[in-house]
C-alpha cells in the first residue's frame, strides 16, 4: 500500500514510508539547502537536473498508517514491548525455558503472552486499517490538474497531484495541497478561503494572486509558466510563508502567506482559482500540524498501577516465603537420608538447600505469575473501547441543531469523567451560544426596549428546534415565511456546501467540518432578524424623510432636531463603524465588493487634498490609490462600484435587496421606494450576508439593517449605506482605527456625503467612551440636556449590565477640515515612523478619540445556551467546583455568571482587583483572614451541627467549600496571584469559594490556573471550552472537553471529549462518567481479587508439597483460567453494569460524589479484596483438602474440583457485585461455566499420553461421575462467599450508601420516586440555607442547633406549644446575637462595600435595607404565633445597616429551616394532629423565607451596578 | 438430605492398622531400617480383631504418610508415552526421567522417580478362626482406573506376547528387585499394565494418602465379607519410610455411594446448613425491620 504511479514528469518523488523515513529525509534535506525550488511540472527538460540533485519531494498521497504488510509484525511487537507488563510476562515465559526452574511446559507458558500480544496487535491492525481506508478515501478525491498532453485541466486523484502541478479549484472545493495562487476569477485577484478545518477560525480569509500574475491581461496559461519558485522548506507554521518567484526575465517577486492556499481549506465566494502546488502530501502545513492523539493516563489507572506494584510485592513475598520453606524442607532431610521422593538433578546429585531455594524462587515466580494480572491491561482497553462506544450511542448527547454528537477522542480516560472535582469553563461559546443578539438600545437618553424583539427571541426557544430539524432534510420552510424567508436559501446552500465539502483529515473530521461550515459561514436567523422598536423606527423614518427633503432643498442638515440627528448618526455609526464584509451567499459571481484593508487608506496629504474636492459622487475617479499597482482592471472595478455606475450586476443586486426588505418591512409601515418595485423577480435571492470579525459587530449591523439602514458594500475607502428615502449613500472612509483591547474601542473617520463634514464614529466599551465625552458646561441649556442624556444613558447602561447584556457606547465627533488636517499630519507621521510606530499610532488614535458626542448605547445579548443554569446547578449539587475563566470584561462576566446561576444573589462575593503585586498580596491576605475566621467558626459550628440527629449537612463539616462565597478576579490581579509567592494564598482563598470567576484572562493564564489547581490541590480537573483560546487550558487539564460550537475545531482537536453543548456535560459526567468510573473501579478490584484468590490456592498447596512449586491445578487451567474461563463475565459487567440507573443519577447529582471521593476504589478496598481473596481461597482449598484427606485421590483429580470451585466462587462473587442483570450477564456467566466444563472434558479425553506432567486423561469424566465432586463444588462457594454476601446484605439494609439508596430509588414506581426527589430537593435547599445561615452567623447557628436539639428531645405530644415557646425564645436570643454580630463585624471584616460606595448610594442601600426589614417584620408579625417579635427593636436602631440586614436575613430562613425540620421530625415520630400545626407553621415560615430571599435578591441585583461604577474599589463585600 | 448424607458415611466401616513399626513393641519394629535391596524380605505379622462384620465389598488400602508424591520434580519424573507402550520411548525414555532414565547405559523401563519408588510391600490377610489361618482371597484386578489400565498404560507391542522379549534392551528401575515384566504371573496384569504399578503411578495429591491395594469381594448373600473376629496381617516389609519419618498403614474399608469413610463433608454440610438457616432468619428479621425504612427514607445529604 505504498508505491504510487511515479509520474516522472516534473519533480521527482519518493513516497514516505512512515514518519521515520520522512524525518530522515527531512534531515538530509536540511543539510543540502534551506530552501525548496519548485518548477512547473510541465517543463520536462528543465526538471532533469533537479532530479540528479536528489531533492525528493513528497507527493500528495496521504499516508497516516503506521505499518505496512511487511513491517507490521516487528514494528508492532517493538511498540508493544514498550509496555513494561508485556516485557515482564515475556520474561517469565522465557524463564520457563530454563530447565532448572521451569514450572510448566514452556510452549504453553508462552500462550497467554502471545494471546495478549495478538489481541493488541489485532486491535492495532484494525485501527491501522481504518486509517488506511480513510487515507484511501482522501487520496481518491478528485481535483482538476493541468495536463501537458491534453492541454487542459483534467480530473485527477488527489494522490496524483505532485509538486509543480497546476491545480484548478472551484468554489466550495477543498484544497488538495498547499498551492501558490496564480490566478483567480475574481477581478481583484482575490480568493476567499475558509480555514475552519485548519485553525478553527470561521471568518473568510482572503488570499491574493501573486502580483505579477494579477497584471496578466489574458487568461492564465500554465504552459507559459516558466518561473521558478524558491520558498522555505516545509514547516508547520500556518501563519508564515516566505519565498520568492523568479521570472524568466530574472525579476524576483516576493511570496507571502497571502499567496498560499493551504490544504484542507475550502474555497469560498470565488468561482475559480488556479495555482501551482508548492507542498504536497505530508509536507503540507495542515498535515505537519496534525499531531496524533495524546496519551493520558487516568487517575484510576495510576492508582491501579500502584496496586499492581503491591501485587508484585505480594508476589515476591510469597515467592520468598516458598523459597525459604523449600530450603528448610530440603534441609530437614539432611545430606544422608534423602527421601525417595526427592528427585536429584539430572546428574544424579542433590541440590544444596540454598541453591534449591534460589531455583525455587524463580519457579515460584512462574507459578504465581497469575497474581500480576496479565490480561488486566487488555481487558481494560477492551472495556474502555466498549464504554466509549456506548457513550457514542447515547442519544441524549446528540445535538439535533448542529447534527453533532459526542466524540471521545481519548479512549483511555473515560473513568476520569466520574471523578472530576473542578470544572474550568470558558464563557463565550461554552456557557453562552456565542450568538450575539441585539436586544435593546438607547439613543440620546431615550431607551428603546425592543419588546417585540424580546418576544421574538423568546419565541425562538420553541420553534428553533423544529426548524433546525426540518432544515437538514432540505425542505423549504414555510412556517414563518416573511421572517424566515431567507432560510430556504440557506438550506439550499447548505446542502450544496455540505455535498462538496470534504476534508483532508479523517472521515469523522470531514463530517464535523461540514457541519461546522454550515454554521459558521452563515449567521442564524436569531441573530439576523431583529424586530425594530416601532418608536425608534418611526423616528428613523421621520429623520430620513427630513433628510430627503433637506437634500432636495439643499438645506443644511443642522435644521434637524438634535434628537433626530442623534438617531440618524447612531445608525450610521452602527452601520459603518466596523470591519464587516458584505457577501452575497448564493453565487460567488454576485460577490459584492468586500475588500477591506486595515490600513488607513488615506496615504498622503496629496491624497487627502485630492479626495476633498467638492464632487461628492465621483469617488470613482480618484479612487486609485497612490499605489503604482493600479491597473486598468482595478480602475474598471472602482468604476463599477460607484452609485452613478450603470453596471447591471450591482444595481440589480441592490434592487433585489430593497425588495427583500420591503417585503419584510411592509408591516412596519415602510413603503418601498417608487419605481423600483417594477424590477421584480425572486426578492430573497439578493440577501446579503455579513462576515464579521466578531459576532457583536455583525449583530449591530443586522440591527441597523432592521431599521432600513443597511450596509450594502464596503471597499477599502468607502462604505455604501442604504437608507430609506435617501437611497444609497457612500461614505468615504478616511481611516479605520481598529479595535484593540487597551483602548477598548474602535473608530472610523468618514466623510459624510450629505454634510461633507468629517465625522469620527467611535464604538467602544462604556467605561472608556464615557470618559472621552466632550465636557459640557452646566450653564447653557444644551449642555444641561447633554448631561442629562449622559446620566440617563449611564443608568440604562447599568440596567443593561444587570440584565447580562454586553454594552457598547456609540459616540461621534465632528471634525473640521482644519482639525482633521492637523491630526492627519501627525497621524501620517506616526504611520511612517519606524521606531515605536505602535506607540505613536496609539497616541494618534487617542488624540482623535476625544471630545466625543454621545449618541447612544446598545445592549447585545450573548444568549446563554439552553440548560446552562440547570446544568451548573446540577453539577454543583454533584460537588463540582465550577470556575469560569473568561477573556471577557468583569462586568459582563459577572452578569453572565449571575444569569447562569454560577453566582447567587445571596452569595458573598469577593472581588479582587489589584493594581500591583503588593496590593494583590495585601488583598489576598485580608480576604483569606476574613474568610478563615468565618471558616473556622463554621467548622466549629459544623461539629456541633453534626451532632444533631438525622440532619447531615450537605457538605461534610470538614469540607473546605463555603457555600456562600464567590470570588471574582480580573486578569491583571490573576497574573499577580499566580506568582509563586502568592499562588498558595490565592488557592487557599479560591478553594473556599463556591465559584470562582476569572475575567480578562489570557489563554496562558487559563492554563496556569488549571495547572495550579491540578498540581497543588491534586484535584481532578476538567476544562471545557470552544475556542482557540481555550486550547492550552484544555490540554493542561486532566480531562479536556471541547465544545464543537461556533468557534471552530481547534478546541475540539485538542480535547479528549467533544460535546455539542454545555448542557451535555451533565449527562456526560453524572451518568457516563459515574458509570465508567464505577464499572472500571469495580472491574479492577475484581481483577485483583480474582487473581489473588486463584494464586493463593496454589500458595496454600505449597505447604503440602514441600514447597516444591508443584501445582495441583493442571497447567492448562492455570494458564487459561484468566484468559478464557473467567474473563467474559467481568468484561460484560465492566461494560454494561449500571450501578444506578441514568434517571436517578441525573435526578440526584449528589451520587456523583462517590466518584470524587473515590468511594468505589479506595486504597483500603484493595486490601479488603485481598483479604477476602485470601479467605475465599482458604475455603476453596481446605474444604477439598479435608474432604480428600487421606484418600486415594491423585493430584489432578483433586486439583480439578478445586479449579471448578474457584471458578464458581469467582463467578458468584461477580454476581454479588453486579448491580444490574441483563441477559448478557446471565449468558456470559453460564457460558463461562459451560466453557470450562466443555474444555475440561475435551481436554481430558483428548490424548492419553500428552500434556505431561499432569496427563489428566479421563479425570474430569471420572469426577463427574462422582457425587463427592458435586458436594464439594456446592458447599465450598457457599462458605467462601457467605461473609461477603452477609456484608453486602447487612450493609445494604442497615447502612446503605447513597448509591445503594439511589438504586433502590429506581426500583420504586415513578410517582413515588418523583415525590421522594422533590422532598429531597426541598431538604437540600434547607441544608443550603442552613449552611448559609451558619456561615454568616456562626454563633447563631450553633445556638439554633442547640435549640433544635432541645426541640428534638421534647416529647411529641406536648411539643407544639413548647416548640413554639422554644422558638420564640430562640428568636429573642438569636436577635440578641445578631446585634452582637453586627456590632462585632465591622472591625472583623475588611472592607465592606458601603465603606467604599459613595455615601448617597450607601444611604440608598440603607434605606432599601431598612424598608425590607420592615417588610420582613411585617411578614413575621403576620404569623399565627401571636406574640410580638423583638425585631422591631432591632430595626429601630438607627445604625441598622445593610450588613446587618444581610446577616439577619438568613436568620429568617434559618428559623424557617429549624421549624421545618422540627415539624418534619414531629411528623416522623408521632403522626398525630400536632403535625398539622407543624406543617402550618412550616408553610408560614417557608413563605417568609421566600419573601425575604426575594427581597434580598432584588437588592442584590442593584448592587452589581454600583459595583461597576466603582471599578477602583479594590475589595468588595456585598 | 443431610440425614441421607450422614447415613452415607454412617454405614461405612473402616479399619486402620499402622505397621510402620516405629514403636519398639510393634511386630514390624525389626524391619524398620530395611533397605530397598534387602533379600530376603523382612516379614512381620500383625494380629487384629474386627469388632463388627464388614457386610459389603471391602477395599484394602495401603496408606503412606509424609510421603511427598506431589513433589514437583517427582511428579514430572515419568514418561507417559513409554508407559503407553511406545517402542521408541521404551528404548529412549524422555529426559524428564533423569536421573532415573538409564542405568548402565540401558534405558530403564519404566523410567523415572515415580516408578523407581514404587511401593513394594506385600500384604496378606488371614482370618484366624480357632487358631486356623484361613487366607482371605484378595483380588488384585480392578483396583486401577479402567481407562488407565486399558488406554493409558500399555505394554510395548511387538512379535508375540512374550513380555520378556518385548522389554529386551531395557533394565529394571534401580530400586526394583525384579524387572517390570515379572511383576505378576498373569499376562494381563504384568508389565506396564500391572494394576499395582498403575495405582502407584497415579501420584497422590497430598503427602498423606492411601492407595487401593486389593479388593475383597462378598462371596454370597448369607455371609458378610469379613466376619467379626480375629485376623492377622502378614507383611513383607520392603519399603523403607523411616528415613523420612514416613508411616505405613493398612486400611480396610467398605464404600458407600459417597465414597470412603470421611465424615468431614457431612459435618461441613450440617454446620453450613444450620449457619445459613440462622442467618436467613436473622436477615429476614433485619429486612423486615429496616428494609422498609430505606425504601421510604431518602438519601441523606
Amino acid at each position: 500500500m505504498s508505491q504510487g504511479t511515479a509520474g516522472g514528469e516534473g519533480a521527482p518523488q519518493v513516497l514516505p514510508e512512515g514518519k521515520e523515513r520522512q524525518r530522515k529525509r527531512r534531515r538530509r534535506k536540511k543539510k543540502e539547502s534551506k530552501t525548496r525550488l519548485v518548477r512547473s511540472s510541465l517543463l520536462l527538460p528543465e526538471a532533469e537536473p533537479e532530479k540528479s540533485k536528489g531533492t525528493v519531494l513528497a507527493c500528495n498521497r496521504l499516508k497516516t498508517t503506521k505499518y505496512t504488510a511487511l513491517s507490521f509484525l516487528p514494528k508492532n511487537l517493538f511498540e508493544q514491548f514498550h509496555r513494561l507488563a508485556n516485557v515482564y510476562f515475556v520474561f517469565i515465559a522465557l524463564l520457563n525455558f530454563v530447565p532448572a526452574v521451569n514450572a510448566f511446559q514452556p510452549e504453553l507458558a508462552l500462550a497467554p503472552v502471545l494471546f495478549i500480544l495478538a489481541v493488541t496487535a489485532i486491535k492495532d491492525l484494525w485501527e491501522d486499517y481504518s486509517r488506511y481506508r480513510s487515507d484511501k478515501e482522501i487520496n481518491h478525491m478528485e481535483c482538476l490538474v493541468y495536463s501537458r498532453t491534453e492541454k487542459k485541466y483534467i480530473s485527477r486523484y488527489w494522490k496524483e497531484v505532485k509538486v509543480g502541478d497546476f491545480v484548478q479549484l472551484r468554489c466550495n472545493e477543498i484544497i488538495p495541497a498547499d498551492i501558490l495562487l496564480l490566478s483567480s476569477s475574481d477581478p481583484d485577484g482575490l480568493c476567499h478561503i475558509e480555514t475552519a478545518n485548519l485553525d478553527g477560525e470561521t471568518n473568510l480569509k482572503q488570499r491574493q494572486v501573486v502580483r505579477r500574475f494579477l497584471e496578466l491581461d489574458s487568461e492564465f496559461d500554465p504552459l507559459k509558466f516558466t518561473s521558478v519558485i524558491e520558498c522555505e522548506k516545509p514547516n508547520n507554521d500556518l501563519s508564515r510563508f516566505r519565498g520568492y518567484i523568479i521570472h524568466r526575465s530574472g525579476k524576483k517577486d516576493g511570496l507571502f502567506k497571502e499567496n498560499l492556499l493551504l490544504r484542507g481549506c475550502t474555497i469560498r465566494n470565488t468561482e475559480e482559482v488556479a495555482g501551482i502546488v508548492i507542498y504536497a502530501g505530508h509536507e503540507t502545513k495542515a498535515l505537519l500540524n496534525n499531531n496524533g492523539p495524546r496519551y493520558k493516563r487516568s487517575k484510576l489507572e495510576r492508582q491501579m498501577n500502584a496496586d499492581v506494584l503491591w501485587c508484585v510485592l505480594i508476589l515476591l513475598i510469597m515467592c520468598l516465603f516458598s523459597a525459604i520453606g523449600h530450603g528448610l524442607w530440603v534441609w530437614q532431610y539432611g545430606e544422608k537420608k534423602k527421601p525417595i521422593f526427592d528427585v536429584p538433578g539430572p546428574n544424579g546429585k542433590y541440590l544444596s538447600p540454598v541453591l534449591a531455594s534460589v531455583y525455587l524462587f524463580l519457579t515460584m515466580i512462574i507459578v504465581f505469575q497469575v497474581l500480576i494480572p496479565i490480561s488486566l491491561y487488555v481487558s481494560i482497553e477492551i472495556v474502555k473501547i466498549c464504554q466509549v462506544y456506548f457513550i457514542h450511542q447515547d442519544k441524549d448527547l446528540y445535538d439535533e441543531e448542529t447534527d453533532s454528537q459526542l466524540q471521545c477522542r481519548a479512549l483511555n480516560i473515560t473513568e476520569d469523567l466520574g471523578q472530576v472535582q473542578f470544572i474550568f469553563s470558558d464563557k463565550t461559546g461554552t456557557l453562552t451560544e456565542n450568538k450575539m443578539v441585539f436586544r435593546r438600545c438607547t439613543v440620546s437618553g431615550i431607551e428603546y426596549s425592543h419588546d417585540d424583539n424580546a418576544k421574538r427571541l423568546a419565541m425562538y426557544q420553541e420553534p428553533d428546534s423544529e426548524e433546525e430539524e426540518a432544515a437538514p432534510k432540505g425542505g423549504t420552510l414555510s412556517q414563518r415565511d416573511s421572517i424566515c424567508s431567507h432560510q430556504s436559501i440557506k438550506v439550499v446552500h447548505r446542502s450544496q456546501s455540505t455535498k462538496t465539502h470534504r476534508r483532508t483529515g479523517s472521515r469523522a473530521e470531514a463530517k464535523r467540518a461540514s457541519i461546522l461550515s454550515k454554521h459558521t459561514a452563515f449567521s442564524s436567523p436569531m441573530e439576523k432578524d431583529i424586530t425594530p422598536d416601532p418608536r425608534l423606527l418611526e423616528k428613523v423614518n421621520e429623520c430620513a424623510k427630513h433628510l430627503e427633503v433637506m437634500r432636495s432643498h439643499e438645506q443644511p442638515l443642522s435644521h434637524l432636531s438634535p434628537e433626530l440627528c442623534d438617531v440618524f448618526d447612531f445608525f450610521i455609526a452602527l452601520t459603518i463603524c466596523n470591519t464587516v464584509v458584505v457577501t452575497a451567499p448564493n453565487q460567488p459571481r454576485q460577490k459584492v465588493r468586500d475588500r477591506f484593508e486595515l490600513k488607513s487608506p488615506v496615504k498622503t496629504i496629496e491624497d487627502f487634498i485630492r479626495r476633498f474636492t467638492p464632487s461628492r459622487l465621483t469617488s470613482g475617479s480618484n479612487s486609485s490609490s497612490s499605489s503604482s499597482l493600479a491597473t486598468s482592471k482595478s480602475m474598471h472595478r472602482f468604476g463599477l462600484s460607484t452609485l452613478s455606475s450603470t453596471s447591471t450586476d450591482s444595481t440589480l443586486l441592490k434592487l433585489e435587496e430593497k425588495l427583500a426588505y420591503s417585503a419584510q418591512m411592509n408591516n412596519n409601515g415602510y413603503s418601498s421606494q417608487q419605481g423600483r418595485t417594477a424590477l421584480g423577480g425572486a426578492p430573497e435571492e439578493g440577501e446579503l450576508r455579513y462576515e464579521a470579525e466578531s459576532p457583536d459587530e455583525a449583530a449591530l449591523v443586522y440591527a441597523a439593517r432592521a431599521y432600513n439602514c443597511s450596509l450594502v458594500g464596503r471597499l477599502s475607502d468607502q462604505v455604501s449605506v442604504e437608507l430609506p428615502h435617501l437611497g444609497t449613500l457612500n461614505f468615504e472612509v478616511l481611516h479605520t482605527l481598529g479595535f484593540d483591547s487597551v483602548r477598548k474601542r474602535m473608530s472610523v473617520v468618514v466623510r459624510h456625503p450629505l454634510t461633507d463634514e468629517i465625522n469620527v464614529y467611535t464604538k467602544g466599551a462604556d467605561s472608556v467612551v464615557m470618559d472621552l465625552l466632550l465636557p459640557c458646561s452646566s450653564d447653557d441649556p444644551r449642555g444641561k440636556h447633554q448631561k442629562k442624556i449622559r446620566s440617563k444613558t449611564q443608568n440604562y447602561l447599568n440596567l443593561y449590565a444587570v440584565d447580562g447584556l454586553r454594552t457598547l457606547c456609540i459616540a461621534k465627533r465632528v471634525l473640521s477640515k482644519e482639525e482633521y488636517g492637523c491630526w492627519l499630519k501627525t497621524h501620517l507621521e506616526a504611520e511612517s515612523s519606524i521606531e515605536n510606530r505602535e506607540e505613536l499610532l496609539f497616541q494618534s488614535a487617542l488624540r482623535l478619540e476625544r471630545n466625543l458626542h454621545l449618541l447612544g448605547a446598545t445592549g447585545i445579548e450573548d444568549r446563554l445556551q439552553d440548560g446552562v443554569p440547570e446544568t451548573i446547578a446540577s453539577l454543583r449539587k454533584a460537588g463540582l467546583q465550577i470556575w469560569v475563566l473568561t477573556g471577557d470584561k468583569q462586568e459582563t462576566a459577572v452578569n453572565i455568571a449571575y444569569a447562569c446561576k454560577l453566582l447567587d444573589h445571596d452569595e458573598e462575593i469577593i472581588t479582587l482587583n489589584a493594581e500591583s503585586p503588593e496590593t494583590c498580596a495585601v488583598l489576598l491576605e485580608q480576604c483569606l483572614q476574613c474568610v478563615e475566621s468565618k471558616f473556622s467558626n463554621n467548622t466549629i459550628d459544623g461539629a456541633t451541627g453534626s451532632m444533631t440527629v438525622g440532619f447531615t449537612p450537605l457538605y461534610p463539616p470538614s469540607s473546605p467549600v463555603l457555600s456562600s462565597l464567590g470570588l471574582v478576579i480580573d486578569g491583571r490581579t490573576l497574573a499577580y496571584a499566580l506568582e509563586p509567592t502568592l499562588e498558595d494564598k490565592f488557592l487557599a482563598l479560591a478553594k473556599r469559594c463556591r465559584s470562582v470567576l476569572c475575567c480578562r484572562s489570557t489563554p496562558l493564564q487559563k492554563s496556569m490556573v488549571v495547572k495550579l489547581v491540578r498540581d497543588k490541590l491534586k484535584a481532578m480537573t476538567l476544562a471545557i471550552g470552544d475556542g482557540a483560546n481555550d486550547v492550552s487550558m484544555i490540554q493542561v487539564a486532566d480531562v479536556g472537553v471541547g465544545i464543537s460550537g461556533q468557534e471552530g475545531m481547534q478546541a475540539v482537536m485538542a480535547s479528549d471529549f467533544a460535546i455539542p453543548r454545555f448542557r451535555h456535560l451533565e449527562k456526560l459526567l453524572l451518568v457516563h462518567g459515574h458509570w465508567c468510573y464505577s464499572r472500571l473501579a469495580n472491574m479492577v478490584l475484581y481483577f485483583f481479587y480474582k487473581n489473588a484468590m486463584f494464586v493463593a490456592l496454589l500458595f496454600w498447596y505449597q505447604f503440602y508439597c514441600g514447597f516444591s512449586g508443584s501445582s495441583m491445578i493442571d497447567q492448562w487451567y492455570l494458564i487459561f483460567f484468566n484468559l478464557f474461563f473467567s474473563s467474559l463475565p467481568q468484561l460484560v459487567t465492566g461494560v454494561l453494569d449500571k450501578d444506578v440507573p441514568a434517571e436517578v443519577l441525573i435526578a440526584v447529582p449528589q451520587l456523583y460524589k462517590s466518584g470524587q471521593n473515590m468511594e468505589e476504589y479506595q486504597p483500603h478496598m484493595f486490601w479488603m479484596n485481598m483479604i477476602d481473596a485470601m479467605y475465599q481461597s482458604l475455603v476453596c482449598f481446605f474444604i477439598p483438602y479435608f474432604t480428600y484427606y487421606d484418600s486415594e485421590v491423585d493430584i489432578f483429580s483433586w486439583g480439578t474440583p478445586i479449579t471448578t470451585i474457584a471458578l464458581f466462587t469467582i463467578i458468584l462473587h461477580l454476581a454479588i457485585e453486579t448491580k444490574t442483570w441483563t441477559f448478557l450477564h446471565w449468558s456470559s456467566c453460564i457460558f463461562s461455566i459451560i466453557l470450562f466444563f466443555f474444555v475440561a472434558l475435551v481436554y481430558n479425553a483428548s490424548c492419553p499420553v500428552c500434556h505431561p506432567p499432569s496427563n489428566p486423561y479421563w479425570t474430569m469424566e471420572r469426577l463427574m461421575g462422582d457425587p463427592m465432586f458435586y458436594f464439594t463444588c456446592i458447599i465450598s462457594p457457599v462458605v467462601a462467599l457467605l461473609p461477603r454476601f452477609l456484608y453486602r446484605t447487612l450493609q445494604g439494609t442497615l447502612f446503605p450508601t447513597q448509591l445503594q439508596l439511589g438504586r433502590q430509588l429506581s426500583k420504586l414506581s415513578p410517582e413515588t420516586r418523583a415525590q421522594l426527589l422533590t422532598e429531597l430537593n426541598v431538604k437540600e435547599t434547607m441544608c443550603q440555607t442552613r449552611l448559609f445561615a451558619d456561615s454568616f452567623s456562626p454563633s447563631l447557628g450553633s445556638n439554633a442547633s442547640d435549640c433544635y436539639k432541645a426541640d428534638n428531645q421534647s416529647t411529641p405530644l406536648p411539643a407544639s406549644p413548647q416548640t413554639r415557646e422554644a422558638l420564640l425564645r430562640e428568636d429573642t436570643e438569636a436577635d440578641h446575637k445578631t446585634d452582637q454580630t453586627a456590632a462585632a463585624s465591622p472591625q472583623g471584616a475588611v472592607l465592606y462595600e458601603e465603606n467604599k460606595l459613595p455615601s448617597s448610594a450607601a444611604a440608598l442601600e440603607r434605606s432599601m435595607g431598612f424598608r425590607e426589614v420592615q417588610c420582613g417584620t411585617a411578614e413575621v408579625e403576620s404569623l399565627p404565633v401571636g406574640t410580638t417579635f423583638p425585631w422591631s427593636s432591632a430595626v429601630d436602631q438607627a445604625d441598622f445597616s445593610l450588613l446587618k440586614w444581610i446577616t439577619s436575613t438568613p436568620l429568617f430562613s434559618h428559623i424557617g429551616t429549624v421549624l421545618q425540620v422540627s415539624s418534619s421530625s414531629l411528623q416522623n415520630e408521632a403522626q398525630d394532629s400536632m403535625c398539622v400545626l407543624g406543617s402550618a407553621l412550616h408553610v408560614d415560615f417557608k413563605g417568609l423565607k421566600e419573601e425575604s430571599s426575594n427581597n434580598l435578591q432584588d437588592k442584590m441585583k442593584g448592587t452589581p451596578t454600583d459595583h461597576c461604577k466603582n471599578d477602583n474599589s479594590e475589595t468588595t463585600f456585598l | 438430605f443431610l440425614v441421607g448424607l450422614g447415613q452415607g458415611w454412617g454405614c461405612v466401616r473402616g479399619l486402620l492398622i499402622d505397621y510402620t513399626g516405629t514403636e519398639p513393641s510393634s511386630p514390624c519394629n525389626k524391619c524398620l531400617n530395611v533397605s530397598w535391596d534387602s533379600t530376603p524380605p523382612c516379614t512381620c505379622t500383625i494380629n487384629f480383631t474386627l469388632e463388627h462384620a464388614f457386610e459389603s465389598n471391602v477395599f484394602m488400602y495401603y496408606g503412606l504418610s509424609n510421603f511427598y508424591q506431589n513433589h514437583r520434580r517427582y511428579v514430572k519424573s515419568r514418561d507417559d508415552s513409554q508407559l503407553n507402550g511406545d517402542n521408541s520411548s521404551l528404548l529412549n525414555p524422555s529426559k524428564e526421567c533423569e536421573p532415573y532414565r538409564t542405568n548402565e547405559d540401558k534405558p530403564i523401563a519404566p523410567c523415572g522417580a515415580i516408578a523407581n519408588s514404587m511401593f513394594n510391600d506385600t500384604l496378606e490377610l488371614y482370618r484366624i478362626d480357632n487358631d486356623t489361618r484361613t487366607p482371605i482371597t484378595l483380588i488384585k484386578k480392578g483396583i486401577a482406573w479402567w481407562t488407565d489400565k486399558n488406554v493409558k498404560f500399555r505394554n510395548p507391542t511387538g512379535d508375540g506376547n512374550n513380555l520378556t522379549a518385548l522389554f529386551q534392551g531395557t533394565t529394571k528401575p534401580v530400586n526394583w528387585p525384579k524387572p517390570v515384566y515379572m511383576l505378576d504371573s498373569e499376562p494381563d496384569n504384568n508389565g506396564f499394565i500391572n494394576e499395582d504399578f498403575i495405582v502407584w503411578m497415579r501420584t497422590a495429591a497430598l503427602p498423606t494418602f492411601r492407595k487401593l491395594y486389593r479388593l475383597i469381594e462378598r462371596k454370597n448373600n448369607f455371609q458378610p465379607t469379613l466376619q467379626a473376629g480375629k485376623y492377622s496381617l502378614d507383611i513383607a516389609y520392603n519399603y523403607p519410610v523411616h528415613s523420612f519419618d514416613g508411616r505405613k498403614r493398612m486400611i480396610l474399608s467398605t464404600i458407600s455411594w459417597m465414597g470412603g469413610k470421611n465424615p468431614f463433608l457431612g459435618i461441613a454440610y450440617i454446620t453450613v446448613g444450620s449457619i445459613c438457616f440462622f442467618l436467613g432468619v436473622v436477615l429476614l428479621f433485619i429486612h423486615h425491620k429496616y428494609g422498609n425504612r430505606n425504601t421510604s427514607a431518602d438519601i441523606p445529604n
